[in-house]
């Protein structure tokens, strides 16, 4: 059986149906939505070759930079909300009492499609029956405003929902990461008389860090590729206030019809992405690894 | 835990992650386009299957996509079933396969479908500007041949020349709509409101109901097109209908004075606050949702609503009686006349160019426009595109008060988001919205429609 496994030639063989797989339906696409980029096609016609005009186009399209400002600012609260996450993870893994209820609590959001917390939130916000508003309205707040229809208070207002639907996950990952920790260093530290910020500080974010680096890197591509529920709720309006990079893509492509536009849109976005990633790989690298056994 | 091979694995593993996120924001473009190149010599799925069937016996399936869902269209979607069983029942080795899609969605995966060429045999279309595209790219087959046969001289006239291009008609029309202001009669009671006949009555009837604490206008411009058909209007009534005409059509401007008082009075009305709260984020369906739960007083919407003011019960019989309509009202010193109506046909039928089973496709759609147009009066509540002798029905007033208001009709300008190519279409609403959200002066308004317009030629 060793000497099977070992065999270059059997590898290969196993590892080939998967890696054909990929390069169908993720490798070749990109290559040819990056080549779509290159023509001007409406999607349905034919395509005229025109090189690098749409992404000459795309560098000086102010909604193009406007929307890819919208999602920075969707990036940077969900890299700053995972203060958030890490702390309610930290009380979870505590053995308080209740505990329990609000790990389920947490949870929920994540098992909800996109659409439905759309619809969900839809509601909150609804400008004269919403909860948010009858809420706000019986504190004294005379006129609220309408939130979704507001271009300086819509990106916040989605925000919200966003942070709250991927609540769950983040703090799961934390959970796990948290749990791991061998509670010999922990009880160690506390006879050593380390109070629980100290322990949370030393002890349990440096051993739980890893796992940090590798969320930061999924909240903020997640962010700047963020689409669906954006779309449901507003639509990127009102007058594009609430625009991403990805709506953008997809009211070029679909609505434009602008295929070749939309398709230099996707290219790019994937670029950003790649190199935000690398960015972010490059500054969180720790040179002094902490390990324990 | 965190050894280093666990380490480079989470970390191959966020990158794979990352990777294949950023692809599949773009999958369904690559994908759909992808098939494209392929499906030359691949053939469609659909279309591979009617041919087996057809190599087989006499047997013919063709597809149908149509976007009445239970749910949304009730009336339309069980004539749809009728004249589909009729159909089956006549003609015993066709057999339709129907697929239901809401509307933004059809729209989506027509297009997705057309990037692959995996067009339903026989589906649904808009005119103009949305037909366009299809039609260049060869994928709709003209059915001008159907015209002169059983159907020639059944629809009314205008209806079909919005789905001809260069001569050729690439679509039959299902509906023909027309677009009236709704208003509650129960509300106007209330605070003795007459209809208004000119804008200056409209204006105090606006402000009368602001006062009051009611919301005088339901209107959900997420969806932009709403918002669009008060200024479509306004512009109608101030610079009148050729004006108008011409700025959409590009031979004229929309730097014409009247109609830039047009895009003044949208904001002027907006002021007012003649519209419901949160307009701009609010979706046709919520916005109309204002105007059945009677917390506004007035709805501006094509004739295809009317089933919900007439005929469905699902909503309450005393909201129904309560419905009334009015012509946009004309405007002092404006050119418009107040039987000039925007509106125009509605959906339409197309086939598709590389149908396998093109001449049972086209036989089916001839069935279907003739069955459509006897059935939707009665059976849906909507006005038809063919002609239809209403005097023997037994039929609600406010459907016929409509229906003869629209043999009245002096003009019927088609909504501009309709006429105009898909690219244009866009800017116009995207402007509509930002003239609304007053995130832009008339002016500007103006000048990006000329802009687009001009670019788009």
């Amino acid at each position: 059986m060793d000497k099977v496994l070992s065999d270059k030639r059997v590898i290969a063989l196993y590892v080939l149906p998967s890696l054909l797989l990929i390069l169908a339906v993720v490798y070749v696409p990109i290559a040819l939505t990056g080549y779509y980029g290159l023509n001007e096609w409406n999607g349905i016609g034919a395509m005229t070759f025109i090189g690098l005009d749409h992404y000459r186009a795309l560098l000086q399209d102010r909604t193009f930079w406007d929307s890819a400002g919208h999602s920075l600012l969707l990036a940077v609260f969900s890299t700053a909300s995972l203060v958030l996450y890490f702390i309610v993870a930290l009380l979870l893994s505590a053995k308080l009492r209740g505990v329990n209820l609000f790990r389920k609590i947490y949870l929920i959001p994540m098992l909800l499609s996109s659409v439905a917390i759309a619809q969900l939130w839809l509601k909150v916000f609804h400008p004269s029956s919403g909860i948010l508003n009858r809420l706000l309205e019986s504190v004294g707040v005379a006129n609220p405003p309408a939130w979704l229809a507001e271009p300086s208070l819509v990106l916040y207002a989605l925000f919200v929902p966003i942070l709250w639907q991927y609540a769950g996950f983040y703090i799961l990952i934390y959970y796990a990461a948290l749990v791991q920790i061998p509670s010999s260093l922990v009880e160690a530290a506390k006879i050593d008389g380390a109070n629980a910020f100290q322990i949370a500080r030393k002890i349990k974010l440096p051993l739980a860090m890893e796992v940090v680096k590798v969320t930061v890197v999924l909240a903020v591509v997640g962010s700047l590729k963020y689409f669906d529920l954006i779309y449901v709720m507003t639509d990127g309006g009102p007058n594009g206030a609430s625009e991403v990079m990805a709506s953008y893509m997809y009211r070029q492509a679909f609505k434009s019809y602008d295929f070749g536009y939309g398709s230099a849109i996707g290219f790019f976005l994937l670029v950003i992405c790649l190199v935000v990633t690398w960015g972010i790989r490059k500054l969180t690298a720790s040179k002094d690894k902490i390990e324990y056994s | 835990m965190f050894k280093k091979s666990g380490n480079i694995l989470l970390l191959t593993l966020s990158l794979a992650l990352a990777l294949a996120g950023c692809g599949g924001g773009n999958g369904t473009a690559g994908d759909a386009a992808g098939n494209a190149s392929g499906s030359g010599s691949g053939g469609s799925a659909e279309a591979t299957a009617s041919g087996g069937n057809e190599s087989g016996s006499d047997k013919v399936e063709i597809s149908f996509m149509h976007l009445w869902p239970e749910g949304i269209s009730a009336g339309q979607n069980k004539i749809v079933n009728q004249i589909i069983e009729q159909y089956e029942t006549e003609f015993p080795n066709v057999t339709i396969k129907p697929e239901v899609l809401e509307n933004e969605q059809y729209k989506n995966k027509l297009k997705v479908l057309s990037a692959s060429n995996q067009l339903p045999d026989v589906g649904v279309t808009w005119a103009a500007g949305f037909l366009q595209p299809y039609v260049e790219g060869g994928l709709f087959t003209p059915l001008d041949d159907l015209l002169g046969g059983e159907l020639s001289g059944k629809f009314v006239n205008g209806t079909t020349e919005a789905y001809a291009i260069d001569g050729k008609t690439y679509g039959l029309p299902l509906e023909f709509n027309i677009t009236p202001v709704y208003y509650n009669k129960a509300i106007f009671e209330k605070y003795s409101l007459a209809v208004p006949e000119t804008y200056e009555q409209f204006k105090q009837v606006v402000a009368a109901l602001a006062d009051n604490g009611v919301a005088p206008i339901a209107l959900g411009n997420k969806d932009r097109w709403t918002g669009s058909l008060w200024y479509m209007y306004l512009a109608d009534r101030f610079a009148g209908q050729e004006a108008l005409s011409n700025a959409i059509g590009g031979s004229g401007s929309f730097g014409d004075e009247s109609l830039v008082k047009a895009a003044a009075e949208v904001q002027a009305l907006v002021d007012a606050g003649a519209f419901v709260k949160g307009f701009n984020g609010l979706s046709n369906e919520e916005g109309k949702a204002e105007f059945l739960n009677g917390n506004a007083a007035m709805y501006m919407m094509g004739t295809w609503e009317l089933p919900n003011f007439t005929t469905n019960e699902d909503i309450p019989k005393e909201f129904r009686d309560s419905v009334g309509f009015f012509k946009f009202p004309t405007a002092d010193g404006g050119k418009g006349n107040i039987d000039s109506w925007v509106g125009g046909p509605g959906v339409g039928l197309f086939v598709a160019e590389n149908s396998k089973v093109k001449d049972e496709a086209k036989a089916f759609v001839e069935y279907f426009v003739q069955k459509w147009g006897e059935l939707s009066v009665t059976g849906a509540g909507v006005i038809p595109a063919t002609k239809v002798d209403t005097s023997a029905l037994q039929l609600p007033q406010l459907y016929v008060d409509l229906f003869n208001e629209m043999n009245r009709a002096s003009s019927i300008t088609l909504f501009a988001d309709v006429q105009m190519p898909a690219a244009a279409a866009e800017t116009h609403l995207n402007a509509i919205q930002s003239l609304f959200g007053k995130a832009v002066t008339p002016e500007q308004f103006s000048e990006e429609h000329d802009a687009a317009v001009s670019e788009a030629k």
